[in-house]
């Protein structure tokens, strides 16, 4: 209690009203300080009836325990060790233990895990699976064309990326990172001159209808002198900032555009097996207006993850992402890599495809977005991890710079443009947006992109419309059929959720908030054939 | 008076467990670990009777490898004073675990012994039993609620059995282990996870404590339930009769 305390008075220009005492208190008891043995007698509180917030205070605040926040964190207490001084980081996690919450593919570069932690291999992070082959194939309904691989993984691995998240977080942990995770950031908070002063964590305990069960807690205040968000794709606290502090417009960027990916972990017969084999698809099941493609990397122990990415500008509202990716491993040429096999884990998640034209203004008064929250994932590599990793690094230096030098986190701008993330995304620029004019001109330019100019001209394609506005009315489509899950290659969405481990109480206010309630009547369901019952992997949307 | 709690760390109840290729027990590598449920739960009785200012001390206990410090933490975190980990590398048999924990008793000489009233992950429902048996204490098993006489020093326990609920009136100190609808465990808050670190948490080996806990038992093999059968619809009455005669062998 009393080292707890030490750390508040610790702080800077703190009024006396102003200052705030941890209290331990529970809500079985009246919200009394007297009464309690541990408690201490406050200075100017009114005791409410709604119990106050504690707060803690950190240096830097980081949310979410992903590639980015953790290089960000590691860099931060590495840079310390380097000078001599100490800062204290903390960074927040939603997922009930670091990684629970890491979906990617993945074939990993280790270009930015060399820059952080060159001893990786020597400390045992799980990477041991080399890319060993590199195969891309176009699909039709009964055959696999096979092309050149337009991709270079040379030096990179394949690997899970929760593992080795999970991995960072115990390096992180070591160099004195105070990473608490099942608490997520549901809150900005701010000062009165408008700069972000740290974050709020949820209240937990909330039954159904919003009251407080036996169970209440309330959330607690994490303040930092900076604020990190890495909260990945479409994190959103992120989209707050950013339309907040109008980060968009002043990056001069356009909107984001994103891709959903849908995946599974197999554990398949033995002589089936190539460890490090690398699989990239394109075609079908996809329609030719369809952006997107799907993958399978063969893992260590026999394990191979496998998962089709749909660009979620797709037009035709009938569409099932997750009905697609059952359709694919039908594939003659898929259906033998799985024959034999046992599905182990299902899960999903959206990724964003912006690159260059969306990267956003990722400094804020108080704070920066680093990893994909900004959103600096390569497409055509379909990479995102290194440049996360690395714009982590970045923001902690600039960061590390804001307390040892009174510099201002602008630095961290500066620094993104001159590093090579911003090389690789300017690069790749215009593979993605050129994919607006159709699958065949869009391969097309690519290969002009990829083969000749390689990205060493000054024309920068737009993106096409904003996703959500590409979807076009039902009418002007028909419903597809999709073939009803076999139980052993495919699967219904109960199945397969129940494979993603994700368990949630019942008794708690839904996670979905709509905005207006009366959308799903009136517009959904007239105009585009209620697409929120085909859209989502998870079937949220009952 | 002491309150002594066991937590054990399993694997989360959430998760879908697999066998291991060579059949000799489940995955646990890279998959999620918690404290056993109903060790939450005698946890919070434990801290909801100190609370009410019926005992002055909770002290966790928990016994396996190093990450058991993990369980203990959030034992802590929770409102535990103290924590005590046994390091032991092997397998935890009920009968070992009863036999350490009469050891740990006699040193730290609680008031009362409350544990879950099995694991999640062997299912035994056997150390309250035993260590209730080796201290020869009264016991009140499967526990759905919890009544305390600091005055008469005995504890009202009603029991969940099968004919529905048994009072018992034990005399203290003794062992009561948790059945699910005792308490609604409280959440570790952010606070707590932190003051949580520099609770202390003494160590132990079996060794010390002079218990030894060679297995007597030996897992042969493990394998996963045969997969339910589909169902057969049938056109009649008579088919029925037919098949209860002479396909499943009832009649």
């Amino acid at each position: 209690m009393f080292k707890l305390s030490s750390l508040l008075f610790k702080s800077k220009s703190k009024s006396k009203n102003a200052l705030t005492i941890i209290r331990t208190f529970n809500n079985l008891q009246p919200c009394n300080a007297s009464t309690h043995a541990n408690s201490r007698v406050p200075i100017s509180r009114n005791f409410c009836t709604a119990p106050e917030r504690d707060s803690i205070e950190y240096d830097v605040v980081i949310v979410g325990a992903g590639p980015a926040g953790l290089s960000a964190a590691i860099r931060l207490k590495q840079l310390c060790r380097e000078n001599d001084t100490d800062l204290s980081v903390c960074v927040l996690e939603k997922g009930s233990e670091v990684g629970a919450h890491i979906l990617s593919g993945n074939v990993f570069e280790p270009r930015a895990l060399d820059e952080l932690l060159p001893q990786w291999k020597q400390q045992e992070a799980p990477i041991s699976t080399p890319v060993s082959s590199d195969k891309f194939w176009f699909l039709t309904k009964n055959r696999a064309i096979s092309l050149p691989s337009p991709f270079d993984n040379k030096g990179n691995y394949v690997i899970s990326l929760s593992q080795l998240v999970r991995w960072m977080g115990a390096k992180a942990e070591e160099l004195g990172v105070e990473i608490y995770p099942g608490f997520a950031a549901s809150e900005i908070l701010y000062d009165s001159d408008n700069k972000v002063i740290g974050i709020g964590t949820n209240d937990m305990g909330i039954s159904k209808d919003g009251s407080k069960k036996e169970t209440f807690q309330r959330g607690v205040e994490v303040k930092g002198q900076i604020t990190l968000l890495s909260e990945g794709c479409r994190g959103s606290l992120s989209e707050q900032i950013m339309k907040k502090y109008n980060l968009r417009e002043k990056g001069g960027a356009e909107h984001q555009t994103y891709a959903l990916g849908i995946k599974e972990v197999w554990e398949i017969d033995e002589e089936k097996h190539q460890p490090g084999a690398v699989l990239h698809t394109l075609g079908w099941p996809l329609d030719h207006k369809t952006y997107g493609g799907s993958f399978l990397y063969h893992m260590k122990d026999r394990q191979i993850s496998l998962g089709l990415v749909v660009a979620l500008n797709y037009q035709n509202p009938f569409m099932n992402p997750y009905e697609e990716f059952q359709k694919f491993k039908h594939h003659p040429a898929i259906k033998p890599f799985l024959e034999g096999g046992t599905v182990i884990q299902y899960g999903a998640r959206t990724l964003n495809e912006g690159g260059f034209q969306s990267v956003p203004y990722p400094v804020f008064p108080g704070g920066a977005i680093v990893g994909c929250s900004a959103g600096f994932l390569n497409v055509p590599k379909i990479k995102g991890t290194h440049t996360a990793m690395k714009s982590g690094m970045l923001a902690a230096e600039a960061a590390f710079g804001v307390f040892n030098e009174g510099l201002d986190m602008n630095t961290y701008w500066d620094a993104l443009r001159n590093s090579w993330i911003w090389e690789e995304l300017y690069k790749s620029r215009n593979y993605r947006p050129a994919f607006k004019y159709g699958l065949i001109p869009g391969l097309a330019l690519s290969g002009l992109e990829h083969y000749i100019l390689k990205g060493r001209h000054p024309i920068t394609l737009k993106h096409g419309k904003p996703d959500h506005e590409a979807t076009n009315a039902a009418e002007l489509h028909s419903p597809i059929h999709y073939p009803k899950p076999d139980g052993v290659f495919s699967f219904d969405v109960p199945t397969s959720l129940h494979r993603s481990n994700t368990n949630h109480e019942h008794d708690q206010p839904p996670h979905l908030r709509l905005r207006d309630p009366k959308i799903p009547e009136l517009t959904n369901l007239p105009v585009f054939a209620a697409p929120e019952s085909r859209y989502c992997p998870a079937r949220v949307y009952e | 008076m002491k309150i002594m709690v066991t937590v054990k760390r399993v694997i989360d109840y959430a998760v879908k467990i697999r066998v291991k290729p060579d059949k000799t027990g489940v995955v646990t590598q890279n998959v999620k670990m918690s404290m056993n449920p109903f060790c939450e739960i005698a946890l919070e009785e434990a801290l909801r009777i100190r609370e009410s200012g019926l005992a002055s001390e909770v002290v966790a206990v928990s016994m396996g490898p190093s990450q058991c410090v993990d369980t203990l933490r959030t034992g802590l975190a929770m409102g535990a004073d103290r924590g005590i980990h046994v390091e032991a590398n092997d397998s935890m048999y009920p009968l070992f675990v009863a036999k350490i924990l009469k050891k740990l008793v006699e040193i730290e000489k609680p008031g009362l012994l409350i544990l879950g009233k099995q694991a999640i992950d062997d299912d035994c429902n056997q150390t309250g039993q035993m260590v209730a048996g080796l201290l020869n204490w009264p016991q009140g098993t499967f526990a759905s609620k919890v009544v305390l006489d600091k005055e008469k020093q005995v504890a009202t326990v009603d029991r969940e059995v099968d004919d529905g609920i048994e009072t018992l009136c034990l005399n203290l100190p003794a062992v009561i282990t948790t059945d699910l609808r005792l308490n609604q465990p409280r959440y570790a808050t952010l606070p707590n996870i932190m003051k949580a670190k520099s609770k202390p948490i003494k160590k132990f080996t079996p060794k010390e404590l002079n218990v030894d806990i060679k297995p007597d038992l030996e897992i042969v093999e493990v394998t996963e339930p045969p997969k339910r059968k589909s169902g057969v619809l049938v056109s009649s009455v008579d088919e029925l009769i037919e098949k209860l005669k002479h396909e499943a062998n009832v009649i």
